[in-house]
């Protein structure tokens, strides 16, 4: 049942990326590029996106626990961090140079050609280098008092 | 241009909905960086089953949908292979140190009003501004 929600839930989320847009480099990058031919269309995709999940946690405050059990996660620490800000920015600029993000690299795999290919293996290998890529850092941090 | 802000929104409510609902249903947050890369490095193998069925799905629905109505959809990405891998790894590496992309911060973070999430998105918003005019008006390489 948790499999068959998850695929739901998936599949919800791919249609949604593509008929949104955000599986087209030029929407994506036509938003971030406020000094050329602004496009104001992923302020109504984030908008369209936060309203529903509004009323989901609000919904999840008044129930004990999920429909198929466990826990509702907890809230976030109030945290901010130095990888948090640091890591935002590289995301960001990734984002900006190729108007690819993780939910719309993956959504568009079947039709993105080599690009989106390139794309998603130099993600997944982003992916994997990032825990020993943060062990250095804290070392780095370390060492400097 | 009004097909494409309504499209947006239609858009917006299908990402938005998938996440109340793996939120309702599984108590699950839908963040498409830390679902994938927790099966990369192996940190969520734990739940792998529930994490492999969302790609899977989120790879598969889309393909489907361009294969069947849609096609003359394009990703529309730039022919500068080195831009992009330099992105790719930006994105990698970025969403895995900063724990969240734009569904994980930008959508689940900021309904909850997560001061994280809230920041996280002024930043990477901020960052690519500043890459786009760095990388499509000044080098002029996408």
């Amino acid at each position: 049942m948790r499999l068959l929600f998850s695929a739901l839930s998936g599949g919800l989320f791919g249609a949604g990326l593509l008929v949104s847009g955000m599986t087209d480099t030029l929407k994506v990058q036509g938003w971030l590029d406020v000094f050329g031919a602004w496009d104001p269309t992923l302020a109504f995709v984030l908008g369209g996106a936060i309203a529903p999940m509004m009323l989901a946690w609000n919904f999840s405050t008044r129930r004990a626990q999920p429909v198929l059990g466990g826990a509702f996660p907890s809230p976030p620490a109030a945290l901010l961090d130095r990888n948090l800000v640091l890591g935002s920015v590289l995301f960001g600029a990734g984002w900006g140079i190729a108007g690819l993000c993780p939910g719309p690299a993956l959504a568009s795999l079947s039709w993105g050609g080599t690009g989106g290919m390139v794309f998603l293996l130099a993600m997944l290998a982003g992916m994997v280098a990032t825990p020993s890529l943060r062990l250095s850092m804290d070392r780095l941090a370390g060492a400097t008092p | 241009m009004e097909a494409d802000w309504i499209r947006g929104l239609l858009g917006g409510v299908m990402i938005g909905g998938a996440a109340a609902l793996f939120l309702l249903v599984n108590g699950r947050i839908m963040g498409a960086s830390g679902l994938i890369g927790g099966l990369v490095d192996r940190s969520g193998w734990g739940n792998w089953g529930e994490r492999a069925a969302f790609v899977a799905a989120l790879i598969a629905v889309p393909g489907l949908m361009v294969a069947l109505f849609a096609q003359d959809a394009a990703t529309n990405i730039t022919g500068n292979i080195w831009a992009i891998v330099l992105a790719g790894l930006l994105v990698g590496v970025g969403t895995r140190l900063a724990n969240g992309c734009t569904s994980g911060h930008g959508v689940c973070g900021i309904s909850r009003l997560s001061l994280r999430g809230i920041v996280a998105t002024v930043f990477y918003l901020l960052a690519g501004g500043i890459a786009l005019v760095v990388f499509r008006h000044i080098l002029e390489v996408v």
